[in-house]
């Protein structure tokens, strides 16, 4: 299959460092916290957590979802996704949330995040931060911060490569045609 | 990671290491559920698990049920007081015609051994063993594999000692299966006349002297007497069985301070263990009922995902 790559190394780290300011721009540091999505969606949101601390001089506590048993595909699929576990040892009531994943198509991700959200408490705001917005939402869900835009055909596959969870350098490839 | 490709749990003889680590690892995401606030997740939303109880319990129905209801199922409960049986009906119909009201699940306890697998293969819908006669009591054992992992951070090379009614124990045997699998050194004791003869080619050691395995053991699994069993003179007394197996403070003392004490319920206090032995801190009795939830979570989890006609 042939791949386009989309993204580069250097690409990523000044869209990461753009959303960590656009996220203290649209409300500071108060109050804040950054929750990453299994696998990826983490290896961002610790990236974004030092940027803020690189920035602002201040660690805003985050936290890792995985979101495996709120999925709404899980009776149609043939064997079952691996589980792992949801690391959040800060409560997230009144606090104002930054969910953060690699790629965001469909929203059924998203909604199964904030579907697992809400079991922990009562977050004062959600807001979302992708790497890579490709389109073709199922469900009215939107990014309030967005690294790339990359319009593709549902056909398309959107990869992200990330050091610490691929063991490869960074970047983002599209797939197929 | 490996993939869950069985229908139905009916035991641990039947399962490979990698399925019974992938289960403990699932395990270790759902005890993180259970300590929530909210002990609840959407997982088997939609899904009815029915208990079919034919044996008293008390801890492994409640544990279950607890584990279906945290994802989510629904569940129901038959005992045998109430069930069809007592009226002659056999066990398969009985299970058929609860099956025909559209279930996915049917956890079983059955005092005879090999019930699980007559129902396995007359029933469309998934099948995990609670407990059959004197065969296999899996989930107990796979809670035991998972609570002395979490004690001791691995299964592979630690010394385990099985300690009671060896013969009829379906704990001990699903033990001794999860156990050796994953490569623990297992040494089963008891009396001679609790011991099955030929235990050896299940790859365990026997003993006979609970000093000594205690002196070397890392981990001590106590079984209940069972009582109703021991009617047909396995044994002079509970009370000789208590002076030569039972585990108590002095016996303890000869060990090493981190051994610790397992025992799967309930307890004969005074017979398996002293009163200070059960409630002491070598003791993780409580860690297992605690852990029995989230290992039953990763059972239904795993069962329920997989197609019909996936048995491997």
């Amino acid at each position: 299959m042939s791949a386009a790559q989309i993204m580069d190394q250097d690409a990523i780290r000044r869209a990461v460092l753009r959303m960590a300011h656009e996220i203290l721009e649209k409300g500071g540091s108060k109050d804040l916290a950054i929750i990453g999505i299994r696998t990826r969606g983490v290896v961002l949101a610790e990236r974004l957590r030092k940027a803020i601390k690189d920035i602002e001089g201040k660690d805003v506590p985050s936290g890792i979802l995985d979101i495996t048993l709120y999925r709404d595909d899980l009776t149609m699929v043939g064997a079952k996704p691996v589980v792992r576990e949801t690391l959040i040892d800060f409560d997230i009531t009144d606090k104002r949330i930054v969910l953060v994943d690699d790629v965001f198509f469909t929203g059924r991700t998203i909604r199964a995040a904030l579907d697992a959200l809400v079991d922990f408490g009562r977050p004062a705001l959600i807001q979302l931060a992708v790497l890579v917005d490709r389109g073709h939402r199922e469900l009215p869900i939107r990014a309030d911060f967005v690294g790339k835009n990359i319009p593709t055909a549902k056909s398309q596959n959107v990869r992200v490569f990330l050091g610490e969870s691929d063991g490869k350098s960074d970047h983002v490839d599209v797939e197929g045609s | 990671m490996t993939q869950w490709k069985h229908k139905h749990l009916l035991g641990l003889q039947d399962l490979t290491a990698e399925d019974i680590e992938l289960v403990l690892d699932t395990a270790r995401s759902f005890k993180e559920v259970s300590s929530r606030d909210i002990k609840k997740v959407p997982a088997l939303r939609g899904k009815t698990v029915v208990m079919l109880f034919f044996e008293p319990s008390t801890r492994t129905r409640i544990s279950f049920e607890l584990a279906a209801k945290r994802l989510s199922a629904d569940t129901l409960n038959i005992a045998v007081s109430v069930s069809s049986t007592t009226k002659g009906e056999t066990l398969l119909d009985t299970a058929r015609n609860i099956e025909a009201m559209n279930v996915d699940l049917m956890v079983v306890r059955h005092g005879t051994s090999g019930s699980p697998f007559i129902l396995a293969q007359g029933l469309k819908c998934s099948v995990v063993n609670a407990g059959d006669g004197c065969r296999e009591h899996p989930t107990q054992a796979l809670l035991d594999l998972f609570t002395l992992k979490e004690k001791f951070g691995r299964i592979k090379g630690l010394r385990v000692g099985i300690v009671g009614d060896i013969l009829h124990s379906r704990v001990a045997r699903s033990n001794i299966w999860g156990l050796t699998k994953l490569g623990a050194k297992v040494t089963v004791c008891g009396p001679a006349t609790l011991m099955p003869r030929g235990i050896e080619a299940m790859g365990v050691e026997v003993c006979y002297d609970i000093r000594k395995l205690i002196k070397n053991s890392d981990a001590l699994i106590t079984l209940r007497l069972q009582k109703e069993r021991q009617q047909d003179k396995f044994l002079p007394s509970l009370r000789e069985y208590g002076r030569l197996f039972g585990i108590n403070r002095e016996k303890l003392a000869e060990g090493s301070s981190d051994l610790i004490v397992m025992h799967p319920g309930p307890t004969n206090r005074g017979v398996e263990l002293s009163a200070e032995v059960a409630d002491g801190k070598q003791s993780v009795i409580l860690d297992q009922v605690t852990n029995g939830v989230a290992v039953r979570m990763a059972v239904l989890y795993l069962v329920l995902g997989t197609k019909p006609g996936t048995e491997g």
